[in-house]
């Protein structure tokens, strides 16, 4: 086998326990650590998708922001004694997303994708380093610089989308602000 | 390691948010679930525009490939090329990156706010719309 599957084998177990940990883990507050370790899996994944910048982010975003806010909110509203019981619908939900589980691995299986080997190309992680022809020499200079890439289409081809999220974040900023203000003073 | 190994990671992942989602009582929990999914989604986007071959280049190979050799030749950026919508899945989940941080925000305001009110964060409890 190739370091990379080794890689991606030891990536994906330590994900499914770990994301499997975060639903059953009994103290919250563990979850939330099993939450980051997770986090940080994907961020390796990306990294094997050639997807280096979306894993900085990853990292910056999810287990530096996302996971402290929500510790945060965990100590500020921990009932330890209650732990992190089921509700009613255990069994239910159990049932739905095993059914769900099955239609994507059903999916992902029976699809035929038109991926780079149907054009002869040798692009793929894994493949052989030798370049042929100048399609592979530039598919696989994008996929070595995706920074600049993205820079590109998000300052030009989806230059409307990223105004409109930028719209968005600032208006969840101001909404939790509004949220979690003290009103006194106010009857 | 190719697509359909992504693809079923990323399946695993989401069904386990989902799961979490659907079956929790403590909102935060649901809330970590609801993370673990849109890392699924993401997952799966980024296998996607890693390992299939974009509409345009595989609607005219010949036609991508003189581009790109143009581009090389010229030393145009590869990034003003058909080549550029390799990366559009990564767009979209820079996107999703976007909205699930403020969505965690608002999520956990939301929750500071139902703690200070409710004295729980129990969301079988969550009942003071409910007619």
């Amino acid at each position: 086998m190739l370091p990379l599957d080794i890689a991606f084998w030891v990536m994906a177990a330590v994900g499914v326990a770990t994301a499997l940990a975060v639903v059953m883990e009994k103290d919250i507050f563990r979850a939330a650590l099993f939450l980051v370790v997770s986090f940080l899996v994907v961020a390796g994944i990306f990294v094997l998708l050639n997807a280096e910048f979306l894993a900085m982010v990853q990292v910056l975003v999810y287990v530096g922001a996302i996971s402290i806010l929500i510790i945060f909110a965990i100590m500020l509203t921990r009932n330890a004694h209650e732990g992190n019981p089921f509700n009613s619908f255990q069994l239910p939900a159990l049932v739905l997303s095993t059914m769900m589980l099955a239609a994507i691995a059903f999916v992902a299986v029976n699809t035929e994708w038109h991926d780079w080997d149907q054009l002869g190309l040798q692009v793929l992680p894994g493949d052989s380093g030798e370049v042929f022809s100048a399609t592979e020499q530039g598919i696989k200079n994008v996929f070595g610089n995706t920074t600049q890439v993205i820079a590109r289409l998000l300052m030009r081809d989806f230059v409307l989308p990223m105004e409109a999220a930028s719209v968005v974040l600032l208006a969840a900023v101001i909404g939790a602000l509004a949220l979690v203000r003290e009103n006194e003073g106010e009857a | 390691m190719n697509l359909e190994n992504f693809l079923i990671f990323s399946g695993i992942i989401f069904s386990i948010g989902l799961y979490g989602a659907l079956s929790k009582k403590n909102v935060i929990t649901v809330l970590m679930s609801i993370e673990l999914m849109f890392n699924g989604v993401n997952i799966a986007l980024i296998a996607f525009s890693r390992y299939v071959v974009p509409q345009r280049i595989a609607a005219d190979p010949v036609a991508a490939e003189a581009e790109v050799a143009r581009a090389l030749a010229e030393g145009t950026a590869l990034g003003e090329t058909v080549l550029s919508t390799l990366l559009t899945g990564q767009v979209f989940a820079i996107f999703i990156i976007t909205i699930a941080a403020a969505e965690v925000a608002l999520g956990l305001g939301i929750v500071i706010a139902m703690y200070r009110n409710r004295e729980t964060v129990d969301v079988t409890q969550a009942n003071l719309m409910r007619g």
